[in-house]
């Protein structure tokens, strides 16, 4: 019989409020097996858990329940309490009466009666529990960063920097990501490039980084410590260890005419190209579905000019496969496709661009060599209308856009606002807002000094309809604090489309089993608390893949998510959970349904010999699950078809006590 | 192939060409249209008598009738489709509304199961442009036209699903069948001015006007429609610019308008 200690906690007023704690307390006094009860103001202060050390002492205690928050909040804090008081950290249960009862309940009596009725189930549960002790396993200890840009690239400098092995892999021909495409950079106006391209050196020559570029996450296998990664290699066609990125294949490749992804498509590359000229690898690849050679097998002029022989049209792709103790996500952001806000004509005319094509239009390395032209004719605009939160805080019910701010977007109208005014004053400048959002250390003073030094004319609305009509673009629009309709003939619409996840996040969150809001930003572990972690043991977050970030504050967690990786792989051995699942031998029939179940190929089936009553030996199939791979999520014991499956600290005996407990 | 058919009043007088063309060739495209009996009105104008049953009970027969014959029905007044749509979309999707209407409906009880095509849809989706485009023997080649949809075709777009309504296409698609060349013009989906041209005829033609200029500022030297109230607001603007039913050019295409005119 288990000598059972019962913990009420207020939770200052949070439960107390509409929970009466020292009812709870004393009618759980009288539940099996509990010999002590008592209730605290905060049970997870350190008074709080000297309190339960004192009573486990005190009365002998062999297991504890705690009524209090969520058990993600603090069952970590109760087990090392127990333990630290000579008691098995799995013989602790924890009973949600705060999120799953005085939050969401008002009426004091029938919160007060579920709070018992939890209460209850803990101690029934409790009643069953059995001391577990974790296995151990060892930390690989290298680390993966998905993505090379800004986030990435910041993430893999600093592991590399505290000793370790980081390997980045970036779909993309090149590391830089967005941050690379832009032109100068609030609120310091510092060109984007003569910050990041230094850093991209970095990572180039730091011993400890490696760099896949062109190539993409492919499986995921393991656990934390111990993850066995896939990557698949693109064939780019270029032998990387032979090319010096001298560029004379791209000079004399005769097929000119391909769309260039990193001026978005506003100019041509050619077919064998290097992105921009501070690339990293700086190392040319042959886009397969533009090439003449790889298409139709004639023409092989990129090879005959190559000095260092590097062209290879047999390439194929490749498939690494390699170790890691830790994985950061930094995969990054998109502006939105904008083909449901044809409203503002973007579909319908050149001269209706995106900020990121105004970054490139106004970028010394783009298509227009810095100069601010109509894309359309090539001539300079006079009147530009800016249109903020294109896509950003639709309504919920609305069927196109995002709900939330895209948080970027107001600073950096702002600057290119500003920059207009400045390199050509003889232009008007409009900003259609709904409301300028400029938190940020120098970020309010900056959009102040466009509206009273550059006189940028803001307009409080927004805009409903851009009509093309020969060369103007008629904007029209609402004045909310002048209560009027407005009609300007721009030159050139720019529009701050709302960014977004980048695709390749959502199949990705899948191969890490790591978890997504319904916008696909990756979930953190704790909102407040644990930010750089995801919910996934061993996966981290960097960047805009989390929710939209600047180049500030994209840095900072980049950085604060190394911190978290280099605290893991400093480690040499890792606690195993021990709640994982087991099987009774003499119970499994054999039938494989849970080997088809495990989402983590942990369970394995081998023939094993029976000795039977009548001193024979049979030998018969059954179930093995390895320890150290298994997740705890119980699907293989829900599958069972006869009862041989069973999770360690969520037996099918506790689940039942705890609902037979409830329905009493 | 068989499907059911409701004109509307406005056919039946102001717009007969919309009516009589749209016949004709879907006669040509081997459908028949079999006219609802003894049908009503719609009821006109869903949004400003959303709470009011009494005028949505002679759309509900009409969805009714098609459902007891099986068959999908066929609209082509956009004002009429409007209508009918929203309805049936509150029928499946607002019970209180649908229990509402049924108390009126006696034994013949209709929980929204019709399937309503635009005619334009029907052309889209059962017949095929592809196929239009093999039964052209008159094709409009190097006619340079304008779609205009006004609002009541494509919104509320979630409820009437036939195209993006910021950037529609299915008109366009219709153009190119017929061999001519559309104009895109940013104005295509504004409104026309609608009924305020009852209390307020110069506002209409202000709002009509900018719809015309910037076709014709694109380019286009017709301008097509399948709205009776578009057409009568844009034919009263002074523009100087054609405005016709797509039925018309389809029956002309299809090489069935000077069968009419005998």
């Amino acid at each position: 019989m288990q000598r059972i200690g019962v913990f009420v906690c207020w939770c200052g007023s949070n439960i107390a409020g509409t929970v009466d704690v020292k009812a709870v307390a004393e009618a759980l006094k009288f539940e099996p097996g509990v010999v002590h009860s008592t209730d605290y103001q905060y049970m997870c202060s350190q008074a709080g858990q000297n309190l339960i050390k004192d009573a486990i002492k005190e009365h002998n205690l062999t297991g504890i329940v705690v009524c209090s928050c969520s058990p993600r909040m603090h069952e970590a804090t109760f087990r090392k309490t127990a333990q630290s008081a000579g008691i098995n950290p799995y013989m602790v249960e924890i009973a949600n009466i705060r999120e799953q009862c005085s939050w969401v309940h008002k009426d004091m009596a029938i919160g007060t009666e579920k709070a018992i009725i939890l209460g209850k189930a803990a101690v029934a549960k409790v009643n069953l529990n059995a001391p577990l002790t974790p296995g151990e396993s060892p930390v690989t200890k290298r680390a993966l960063v998905i993505g090379g840009g800004i986030a990435g690239i910041q993430t893999a400098l600093d592991i590399a920097d505290a000793g370790f092995e980081v390997d980045i892999v970036e779909k993309k021909p090149t590391i830089g990501g967005k941050m690379a495409q832009l032109d100068k950079t609030f609120p310091t106006l510092d060109c984007a490039a003569c910050i990041l391209t230094p850093k991209m050196v970095d990572v180039a020559q730091h011993e400890k980084i490696r760099i896949f570029s062109y190539s993409e996450v492919e499986s995921v296998k393991g656990f934390v410590g111990n993850f066995n990664v896939t990557i698949k290699k693109h064939a780019r066609y270029v032998k990387e260890d032979l090319c010096t990125g001298c560029g004379a294949c791209v000079e004399k490749c005769p097929q000119k005419k391909v769309a260039n992804e990193f001026n978005l498509n506003m100019d041509n590359r050619h077919a064998i190209y290097i992105p921009f000229a501070q690339a990293v690898p700086k190392v040319a690849t042959i886009d397969p579905s533009a090439c003449t050679m790889l298409k139709t097998g004639k023409c092989g002029v990129c090879s005959k000019i190559c000095a260092a022989g590097a062209i290879d049209y047999t390439q194929k792709d490749e498939y690494i496969e390699e170790k890691y103790g830790a994985i950061v996500v930094a995969t990054g952001f998109n502006p939105i496709s904008l083909e449901k806000f044809d409203e503002y004509a973007y579909s319908q005319s050149k001269d209706v661009i995106t900020s990121l094509e105004f970054e490139r239009l106004t970028n010394a390395a783009g298509p227009t060599a810095g100069k601010l032209l109509r894309p359309s004719d090539g001539k300079h605009p006079h009147k530009i209308v800016f249109v903020q939160c294109v896509g950003s805080r639709c309504s919920a019910g609305a069927e196109k856009g995002k709900e939330y701010c895209s948080k970027i977007c107001c600073m950096y109208t702002a600057k290119h606002a500003m920059l207009v005014r400045d390199k050509y004053p003889d232009t008007e400048v409009y900003v259609f807002y709904i409301d300028v959002r400029t938190p940020g250390k120098n970020f309010d003073e900056f959009y102040r000094r466009a509206v009273e030094e550059y006189g940028v004319h803001y307009i409080k609305g927004m805009v409903g309809k851009v009509t093309p009509e020969g060369e103007v673009l008629k904007v029209q629009g609402s004045d909310l604090i002048n209560n009027k309709q407005i009609n300007i003939d721009a030159d050139l619409v720019v529009l701050a489309a709302a960014i977004e996840p980048d695709k390749s996040a959502r199949p990705l969150a899948t191969k890490l089993t790591a978890s997504m809001d319904t916008n696909d930003f990756f979930t953190e572990a704790h909102p407040k608390l644990r930010p750089v972690e995801s919910p996934t043991a061993g996966v981290f977050l960097s960047g805009a893949c989390q929710g939209p970030k600047d180049i500030p504050e994209t840095v900072s967690q980049a950085g604060a998510a190394a911190a978290k990786v280099i605290g893991l792989l400093a480690k040499d051995k890792l606690l195993g959970n021990p709640c994982v699942a087991r099987s009774n031998e003499l119970l499994c029939n054999g039938c494989s349904n849970c080997e088809k179940v495990c989402p983590y190929g942990a369970i394995t089936y081998i023939d094993k010999d029976f000795r039977m009553p009548d001193r024979t030996t049979r030998t018969r199939r059954i179930a093995q699950v390895n320890p150290a791979v298994c997740q705890g999520c119980g699907a293989c014991t829900v599958t069972c078809p006869s009862g041989a499956m069973d999770l360690n600290g969520f037996t099918n005996g506790q689940i039942m006590a705890e609902v037979d407990a409830i329905c009493k | 192939m068989k499907m059911s058919y409701f004109p509307g009043c406005t056919l039946k007088n102001k717009a007969t060409d919309l009516d009589v063309y749209a016949r004709l060739s879907a006669e040509a495209l081997d459908i028949m249209l079999e006219e609802i009996e003894n049908w009503q009105c719609c009821g006109g104008m869903f949004t400003s008598s959303n709470d009011e049953v009494a005028t949505k009970l002679s759309s509900v027969r009409v969805l009714n009738s098609a459902f007891k014959k099986g068959q999908d029905l066929v609209t082509v007044c956009s004002a009429c489709h409007n209508v009918v749509k929203q309805t049936n979309n509150a029928m499946q999707t607002d019970s209180e509304f649908a229990s509402k209407v049924n108390n009126y409906m006696g034994e013949d009880k209709y929980e929204g199961q019709t399937k309503i095509y635009h005619y334009l849809e029907m052309l889209r989706d059962v017949v095929g442009f592809e196929k239009i485009k093999e039964k052209v023997v008159n094709p409009l080649k190097g006619k340079k036209i304008g779609a205009y949809y006004g609002c009541l075709l494509l919104r509320p777009s979630k409820v009437m699903a036939m195209d993006n309504p910021e950037n529609p296409t299915i008109l366009e698609d219709f153009i190119r069948a017929i061999g001519a060349e559309p104009v895109i013009y940013a104005q295509r989906n504004e409104c026309c001015g609608g009924y305020v041209t009852l209390e307020s005829p110069n506002s209409a033609k202000k709002q009509s006007n900018r719809v015309l200029e910037n076709a014709k500022a694109n380019g286009a030297e017709l301008i097509i429609t399948a709205c009776p109230l578009c057409l009568y607001n844009l034919k009263k603007s002074g523009a100087n610019i054609p405005v016709v039913y797509f039925t018309e050019l389809l029956a002309e295409a299809l090489g069935l308008k000077e069968q009419t005119n005998d």
